[in-house]
């Protein structure tokens, strides 16, 4: 029971508002601490690759990035469904605060994917699965902002594009598994993989260290973006005022 | 108040039915995706070459894009002229299950889009340069693939049906999930233009469609009510 309580205090907008102001710089400065640790551990005190040279250097972002982009788009589809099932705006407003920074993590995916190809495959762009695949879930993100954005009336955008995430989010496996079975260049991974990873400590923790700081950096974006979510849907709530005048 | 007497399965046929008939009365809205499936083929010969060896290299490119075109733009008629006369708002009240009265729509809806695309495929992929072996295949996988993309594109247009602005939102929605179709029909139509089996694929493609048909009249249930509440 006390599970419960706590998650339906936490689904009330002026609660959440309040708890995710508090939170922000929880999540912000360790993620600000982590990515400078890392791109700098990446960057300078990693030794180069025996194969790849300096260019593999773009891992620090890329991978990360590539990480988020998967972590954010299920992020959508499950604080969709659970809007949709449970009717809790907080999970519709969670789940179109999400969306932009899933989007732009997909972007700066294929982007740094694109630079580090150039170098290394002698082609900006290579229609490889894994590549493809990424793509795909950019116009899957753009798919859902689209449909949002065609809705002047919130509650329905909320619950039409919940809609659309739950489905893509079925689709996304069909999806992957079509496009690698049509073709595929890209290299394995490195990081989880059978036998740990192929990768020494000083290239692994920086690497690491990269991860944790976007995840949490996602953390830190999401909280200020569901706070104006919740801003702009309670724009004429009392509690409000009440916070506005004190 | 009299007792409802009419089944579920009478209720499905009866909507299956009644959308046959509304086309064969509107004749346009099942020859005009053909004629487009027709153009966008005759697009590629002019833009690439009239090179015969090039063009059975992409007949099976030009049949399935212009086969997933062409039933994006069917789509639009799928539930626009329910919606504006109200018939969609009475399916929605009428007490039988919605997921099921919608899988009659889309079943109708694929006869009078697809079916037309799995006749027109062949006439297409011959003037590509493709043999007659691999017609089979091809119209096997055209009927499939126009399954699964009314299936899923009706979910897509449930979903737009109360935005402003339809079809460009309908492709953006319907594209990226399309693909699978696209690669397995695609890779089917060129194993047997090769000569080759293609099982494969066609299989997959089946899988799919199972799928599709089983969960997406769901999805679309939800989709229209939002829609219309």
């Amino acid at each position: 029971m006390a599970t419960w309580t706590w998650f339906h205090k936490l689904s009330s907008p002026p609660h959440f508002y309040r708890i995710a102001g508090k939170m922000i710089p929880w999540y912000a400065i360790p993620a600000a601490i982590l990515i400078v640790l890392g791109i700098y551990g990446g960057l300078f005190s990693a030794p180069a690759d025996y194969q790849q040279g300096e260019a593999f250097r773009i891992i620090y972002v890329h991978a990360p990035a590539a990480w988020l982009s998967l972590m954010c788009y299920t992020t959508m589809a499950v604080a969709a469904a659970v809007g949709l099932i449970w009717r809790i705006k907080l999970a519709h407003a969670l789940a179109a605060a999400t969306a932009p920074i899933g989007a732009s993590f997909a972007l700066l995916c294929l982007a740094t994917g694109s630079l580090w190809g150039r170098p290394m495959w002698g082609t900006w762009w290579e229609w490889d699965a894994r590549l493809t695949s990424q793509l795909i879930l950019f116009f899957l993100y753009l798919g859902y902002m689209a449909l949002r954005s065609a809705y002047d009336d919130l509650t329905r955008a909320d619950r039409a594009s919940a809609v659309l995430a739950i489905v893509g989010v079925v689709n996304v496996p069909i999806i992957h598994f079509s496009v690698n079975w049509w073709n595929s260049l890209h290299q394995g991974s490195t990081v989880i993989r059978k036998g740990g990873p192929a990768m020494p400590p000083s290239m692994l923790i920086p690497l690491l260290m990269c991860f944790a700081g976007f995840t949490l950096l996602y953390a830190a974006l999401a909280c200020v973006r569901v706070r104006a979510e919740v801003l702009q849907r309670e724009r004429n709530a009392t509690w409000l005022k009440e916070l506005g005048a004190g | 108040m009299s007792e409802v007497t009419t089944s579920l399965s009478q209720a499905a046929w009866l909507v299956l039915e009644r959308d046959l008939k509304l086309a064969f009365r509107r004749w346009e809205q099942v020859t005009h995706p053909v004629v487009f499936f027709l153009m966008v083929a005759s697009l590629f010969p002019l833009a690439l070459s009239p090179e015969p060896s090039q063009l059975r290299n992409i007949a099976a490119c030009v049949v399935w894009v212009g086969a997933l075109l062409s039933s994006l733009l069917a789509l639009e008629s799928l539930y626009r002229a329910d919606q504006d006369d109200g018939t969609l708002e009475q399916l929605t009240l009428s007490g039988q299950p919605l997921s099921v009265l919608l899988f009659a729509k889309t079943l109708a809806h694929w006869l009078l889009s697809g079916i037309p695309l799995v006749v027109a495929a062949p006439f297409v992929a011959i003037s590509m340069g493709a043999t007659a072996e691999a017609f089979g295949v091809l119209m096997t996988s055209v009927a499939l693939g126009t399954g699964v993309l009314s299936f899923l594109g009706s979910v897509g247009a449930a979903l737009t049906l109360g935005s402003r602005r339809g079809s460009v939102l309908l492709s953006l929605l319907v594209l990226p999930l399309a693909l699978p179709v696209l690669i397995f029909g695609a890779r089917a139509t060129d194993l047997a233009m090769h000569g080759e089996s293609a099982a494969g694929p066609l299989w997959l493609l089946s899988a799919v469609l199972i799928l599709t048909v089983t969960l997406a009249p769901w999805a679309s249930a939800a989709a229209v009510r939002i829609s219309l509440e």
